[in-house]
């Protein structure tokens, strides 16, 4: 039995050297020259339902050039997310969408709450 | 109807799909969160402790997939997952009896409980749920001649999950009733007995999460799908009405008292095609889906009502990434 653990996230910046054995090098074009404004994410144990929803949000920002996930193996229990922006860095995007997703939630849990007590009045 | 025009449909023609001329997909729109509050609504059509019907309307559809994927795979509940076996000369094998009895939906709320570590070797009172199940098959003494019926002959010839029993850890009793830990349905069949065939088992329950295995899924199914709307171009009048009231699921086509069709309720439409069978009627009727009106169905297993599913789903996400932010926050 596996509990969904707190994530880790590691950007193929921040880890250049070590964990190198579990994390094989990212390896993707530009990440090296481009600075802050292109970079690859590994989520653990995350999949489709974070990694589109994350998407379409990110995606709608207007500084994005280009934002995408996948996750690279079915066996592996990895999310790859993906983040091209012109001037903001990188991780404040990010930052920007969970940001958002949270509060999507929030407004979700709340409004749901709502209707099921005004639908158990009637 | 207000403001019709303005819904992104997507049109189920004879042969194809086709969006609207101006429909992008609601993807290129900018993200605004004003704006999605202001658009979001929720509306609850059908609700009681085991079923539950309601509408996620304005949204995009990542969304309303997540939503669904989190109560599938991972709002957690309590299931067998452990099962000493004692005794077993049933001819039902161990394996695929401790695999029956791991099924079993148990009622026990998994809000009330921990994951168990890992690394735990023992349960504690706060992850683990304990059962047994002894179960001895016997000849009845004073037979009938006549009667060849199992339950004349035999005591015990079949094991109901009613015959678990709930066996309170440490302080468990005082904390729970064993009506609301136990098993869901009393009427599960688990084995069936001949006389001399006897079971006897210890059985663990833990929490855990769908990911993991289907048992531990709190939902029997959680889908949504998009709300059909038909519309009439023409008049159909006579013989072509009733022609055209067939070609839908019941109850979606009414006819009026001069014989004219008319869309009652299109939204327990099953969305066949059928009218494109009838060359004199296909140019009638339109057929569309709202694509961003989501309609969920979602079915409990029994543990926790359906609503409290949903909730419980939205606030894994929401915990999800606020765990991330306060992760990445701290580079």
């Amino acid at each position: 039995m596996k509990i969904s653990e707190v994530c880790f996230i590691i950007s193929s910046l921040y880890v250049p050297t070590e964990g190198l054995g579990a994390y094989p090098k990212l390896g993707l074009p530009g990440d090296e020259e481009s600075g802050l404004t292109c970079r690859t994410y590994v989520f653990q144990d995350e999949s489709h339902t974070l990694g589109n929803a994350l998407k379409s949000i990110i995606n709608r920002y207007d500084d994005v050039d280009f934002c995408g996930y996948t996750v690279p193996h079915p066996a592996e229990s990895k999310m790859h997310f993906r983040i091209q922006t012109k001037e903001t860095p990188a991780l404040e995007v990010l930052k920007r969408g969970l940001k958002d997703l949270q509060k999507v939630c929030d407004h979700t849990i709340d409004l749901f709450d709502k209707e099921v007590k005004e639908f158990n009045k009637t | 109807m207000p403001q019709l025009e303005e819904k992104p449909r997507v049109f189920l023609e004879e042969y194809r799909l086709k969006n609207a001329a101006n429909d992008y997909g609601m993807a290129d729109e900018k993200w605004n969160f004003k704006k999605f509050v202001k658009n979001f609504r929720i509306v609850i059509v059908r609700l009681d402790n085991f079923e539950m019907e309601f509408d996620l309307i304005g949204l995009q559809p990542a969304f309303a997939n997540a939503f669904r994927r989190l109560m599938l795979s991972e709002v957690p509940s309590m299931a067998i997952e452990k099962v000493m076996v004692r005794n077993n000369t049933s001819i039902i094998q161990d394996e695929v009896l401790a695999h029956r009895l791991g099924l079993i939906p148990l009622k026990a709320d998994p809000r009330l409980f921990e994951y168990r570590p890992e690394d735990a070797t023992e349960g504690t009172e706060y992850d683990t749920l304990e059962f047994s199940l002894k179960v001895k098959c016997t000849a009845v003494k004073s037979q009938p001649k006549d009667s060849y019926r199992t339950e004349d002959l035999y005591e015990n010839h079949s094991v109901y999950s009613s015959q678990i029993k709930w066996q309170p850890i440490g302080n468990q009793a005082s904390v729970h009733k064993e009506a609301d830990v136990g098993p869901v349905h009393g009427d599960i069949l688990i084995s069936k007995m001949r006389p001399g065939h006897e079971l006897d088992l210890q059985l663990i329950a833990v929490k855990g999460i769908g990911k993991d295995h289907a048992k531990f899924s709190p939902v029997a199914t959680a889908s949504y799908r998009l709300l059909p709307e038909i519309t009439l171009t023409r008049e159909v009048v006579g013989g072509q009405a009733a022609l055209l009231q067939s070609c839908f699921s019941p109850g979606v086509i009414g006819i009026d008292s001069e014989g004219k069709a008319y869309v009652k309720d299109a939204r327990y439409d099953t969305c066949s095609r059928n009218v494109y069978r009838y060359d004199d009627i296909k140019d009638a009727a339109i057929l569309s889906r709202i694509r961003d009106h989501f309609i969920f169905n979602v079915e409990s297993v029994g543990a926790m009502a359906p609503n409290v599913i949903f909730v419980e789903a939205v606030k894994i996400l929401r915990d999800k990434c606020k765990s991330l932010l306060d992760e990445l926050n701290s580079f």
